[in-house]
């Protein structure tokens, strides 16, 4: 109820607001992490000192990267920062992308199952933005190819932030700041639609997480591990464990769909996952590869959150090939899923090993308040900025 | 560039003279490792080695001393993972006996330039020797058994020659998957499942099989039933089995003595061969361009699998041919055979002639020099890679982030780059609205000495109105 009003009186308010259009101003400045030519933003990354079989970006310590989306104004970053924060791009005003992408989970929101508009649940669980600018594919079911495609699934579905395209665009047309904000990124007027979504696929892939602890030994910092994360390291990366062969080093996803048999959560039935958007029976159950970078800020686990620990999560790959297959169900499980027999010791290892993935350092400052005057959502922020 | 530092990058980017480190009984070869640099030769004598061993450096040899036939081994007691697990570039290991371990014995992730050769390896796991993601490798003269997947897997990798092994008593003898430029040559593989297997499997990272050669092999006798983990994608691969090429493009089957593999001597397919796994649309499936020039072949398909004993009463026999094409597009006539009428065969009535009757013109398919296993770059750009690439994460120029802005910085600090190369291996939290700052120890003083300098030099032209107005000009000699 709360919400509602808020978002009334910001409706009211949209007239007023024309007095103060001068104040917003787009940064200049490429992101952390990135660097400027010729008015463009492109990574910079010691991975870029290695090569990769066939410019796969898959392969071990010392491997390339796959190609980035780059090449984007520092203005049009900027932009897609203050969007993405916004809740004006919800249907009612209550919900920012931000919301299910909070920065302080890694930009998931700690749910198995995200809340949309009116408290709807989302079908799974919200995926990290971070390294997004390097997939391939985009939702769990990888049904999506760019970003800019992606930004439309949440937007627009009825059960998520539930907009319409006629509706955010008369929104954004009838708000003079972001008028003046999409003027400065983007030299046209007026605002289109195509901008909202290449700003916003511009922010999410200037989300960077390249420098965690595992990153530094991949680099040849080998002390910057502790040697129970070395040892669990160790395991990953074994024939055995084999964790490696799918989260495959340095984005930790090889960007395969696999078909892994996890369990739903209790009374949810299968979800069929990669077979909805193919049709293909034999893709039936199966996910996109998720990277897991930051993996120890975004619990729960799986795409429907089923597990709350990462130690539960790796524990399922030791309890059987297929253990937690529905009866009645035949799915063709990935052949790396089998009987790898890992001890407790072993297990624990991993988890070590997995929370030596974290880095939040390029975390972009997040906005105090954003463009529409609607309130952003600070309580998830890990810092904020002072000068805005 | 000039001519010292020329050379000094040309100097950097060899493999240096290096040192010997030896490893006796009671040692670990670990140990070895974590003190040995870009150069060095491990030597390890005869003894007992029970340990996995990880090699996160370059140009590492792990060179086994054989005395009186008396092996080093790395035993695994069917309790440790892998035995040699590498990632670097310019690996070799030699003259080692692997056994009972888990995992693999060899697997190398991602290192190019490999070299593993007069290995013996005794029932390591899954694989015995298994180079992913690697360019320009050399597997020679391995003698490898009892493996319960493939006894040597060259998996996503580029220019590989496999030559001068024996492989029996496998799942499969030698696997060729996901790789392009390989030859497959003077090898033994006997009574192992199937014993030479060229193919795509669908739904990994890297998608293509093509150009591989496979020529003057002897597969002989392979009928030892399946003990395939179950699921595995080698657990669907049919008993007595010479040759398995599978969706994989322009290979080439020259001079081998294929006898007594009792389902096939060859068999060409597409994807359809293996079931119940999931697809993958980037994955072509068809065998195109498949050249079976002249080659031995007899006495195969004595007892086939059911399913060939099936096919072939179409063509009122119940045994096996020489060469089984009879699926799909394995039938068509990009592919070709010489001298057809000597062999059994089944599904190559449309096959061409081949119009070539040898490879001989290719001797390796090993890159002439090594893969360059990186771009050669100077300290310079190392020092700004690392500034921007970690630095700059939390420290902007003019404004703040997490940290405080470089300007400031540099008024602080504007001529003692060692007060900054000291403080950042060891900060304290000095200013009390930033947090403190994260270690970067790690680093060597001579690289946060570097760093520092360039930190100091980052945009001059703002860095001399900041040292303007305090009186105080910046010592810069960077543009």
């Amino acid at each position: 109820m709360l919400r509602t009003w808020v978002f009334c009186l910001w409706l009211l308010s949209g007239l007023t607001a024309a007095t103060t259009a001068g104040e917003w101003q787009l940064s200049e400045l490429c992101p952390a992490g990135f660097t400027q030519r010729e008015g463009r933003c492109y990574l910079q990354t010691l991975y870029q000192d290695y090569g990769s079989l066939q410019n796969s970006g898959v392969g071990g310590l010392k491997t390339g990267l796959p190609e980035i989306r780059q090449g984007f104004t520092a203005q049009q970053i900027d932009l897609g920062r203050y969007l993405f924060f916004d809740p004006m791009l919800s249907g009612d005003g209550s919900l920012s992308c931000a919301s299910c992408h909070q920065p302080d989970k890694a930009f998931t929101d700690g749910k198995g199952q995200s809340l949309g508009i009116h408290n709807q649940l989302a079908d799974r669980s919200s995926p990290s933005l971070w390294n997004v600018g390097f997939l391939k594919t985009l939702f769990w079911d990888a049904r999506a190819t760019a970003l800019e495609e992606q930004a439309l699934g949440p937007l627009y579905a009825k059960h998520e932030m539930g907009n319409t395209p006629e509706q955010l665009l008369a929104t954004l047309r009838s708000n003079v700041h972001y008028q003046a904000l999409f003027a400065q990124a983007f030299s046209e007027t007026p605002i289109r639609l195509e901008q909202v979504y290449t700003a916003l696929a511009a922010f999410e892939a200037s989300l960077i997480s390249l420098n965690s602890r595992y990153d530094l030994y991949a680099h040849g910092f080998h002390d910057a591990l502790t040697a129970n994360e070395i040892a669990g390291m160790n395991v990953f990366r074994s024939f055995v464990a084999r964790c490696a062969e799918c989260h495959t080093p340095p984005l930790f996803s090889n960007q395969q769909i696999a078909v892994l048999g996890t369990p739903e959560p209790e009374g949810k039935p299968l979800d069929i996952g990669a077979e909805g958007p193919t049709g293909d029976r034999s893709l039936r159950g199966g996910f996109k590869v998720p990277s897991l970078r930051n993996i120890a800020l975004t619990a729960p686990y799986m795409h429907s959150g089923r597990f709350k620990t990462l130690r539960e999560t790796v524990e399922f790959y030791t309890k059987g090939r297929g253990h937690a297959v529905p009866k009645g169900e035949t799915l063709s499980l990935h052949w790396h899923i089998w009987e790898p027999k890992l001890t407790d010791v072993e297990l624990d290892r991993l988890v070590d090993f997995l929370s030596a993935l974290t880095d939040q350092s390029f975390m972009p400052v997040i906005p105090t308040r954003v463009p529409s005057g609607l309130p952003v959502d600070n309580q998830h922020n890990t810092h904020v900025s002072m000068g805005e | 560039m000039n001519k010292i530092s020329l050379i000094f990058v040309l100097l950097l980017s060899l493999p240096a003279f290096g040192k010997e480190i030896t490893v006796k009984d009671g040692g670990t070869i670990q140990a070895a490792i974590n003190q040995a640099v870009s150069g060095d030769v491990i030597l390890i004598h005869p003894g007992t080695y029970r340990e996995s061993v990880y090699v996160d450096k370059d140009n590492i040899t792990l060179r086994g001393v054989v005395k009186e036939g008396k092996w080093p081994v790395m035993e695994g007691d069917h309790k440790l993972n892998d035995a040699i697990l590498y990632s670097g570039n310019g690996i070799t290991i030699e003259w080692i006996k692997i056994m009972h371990y888990k995992g693999n014995a060899i697997m190398g992730q991602s290192g190019n330039n490999y070299v593993i050769r007069n290995n013996w390896i005794i029932d390591t796991g899954v694989y015995g020797i298994f180079p992913q993601f690697g360019k320009n490798g050399l597997i020679e003269y391995n003698v490898l058994s009892g493996i319960e997947d493939a006894a040597i897997y060259v998996g996503m990798c580029d220019n590989v020659d496999v030559k001068h092994n024996e492989v029996f008593d496998s799942v499969a003898g030698i696997e060729i998957e996901n790789t392009r430029h390989a030859l497959v040559e003077n090898n033994y593989a006997h009574n192992n499942t199937a014993g030479i297997l060229v193919f795509i499997t669908p739904g990994l990272p890297i998608k293509t099989t093509y150009d591989v050669i496979v020529r003057n092999n002897f597969v002989v006798d392979n009928n030892t039933p399946n003990f395939g983990a179950p699921g595995s994608i080698v657990s669907k691969v049919p008993v007595g089995v010479g040759m398995v090429i599978m969706a994989a493009d322009d290979v080439k089957i020259e001079g081998n003595i294929i006898t007594g593999n009792q389902t096939a001597g060859i068999v060409i397919t597409d994807l359809a061969f293996i079931t119940d796994v999931a697809s993958d649309k980037e994955s072509e499936p068809n065998p195109d361009n498949i050249q079976v020039l002249d080659n031995l072949m007899f006495n195969n398909g004595s007892d086939p699998v059911a399913e060939v004993k099936a096919a072939m009463l179409t063509k009122f026999t119940t045994t096996g041919p020489d060469i089984l094409a009879n699926v799909g597009s394995a039938q068509e006539p990009d592919n070709c055979i010489l001298n057809a009428e000597r062999y059994t065969s089944f599904g190559i009535g449309k096959w061409s002639q081949c119009d070539i009757s040898t490879t001989a013109d290719v001797t390796t398919y090993l890159l002439k020099g090594d893969a360059a296993p990186r771009d050669i770059e100077t300290t310079e750009d190392r020092v700004a890679r690392l500034y921007k690439g970690i630095c700059a994460g939390c420290h902007a120029y003019n404004l703040r982030m997490i940290g405080p802005p470089t300007m400031a910085i540099q008024a602080q600090y504007y001529e003692n780059p060692e007060g900054i190369a000291d403080y950042i291996a060891n900060p304290v939290k000095k200013r009390p609205d930033f947090p403190a700052m994260p270690s970067q120890g790690h680093l060597s003083e001579e690289l946060r000495m570097k760093v520092a300098e360039y930190m100091l030099c980052l945009s001059p032209g703002k860095l001399a109105e900041v040292a303007a107005t305090q009186g105080q000009v910046a010592k810069c000699q960077q543009p």
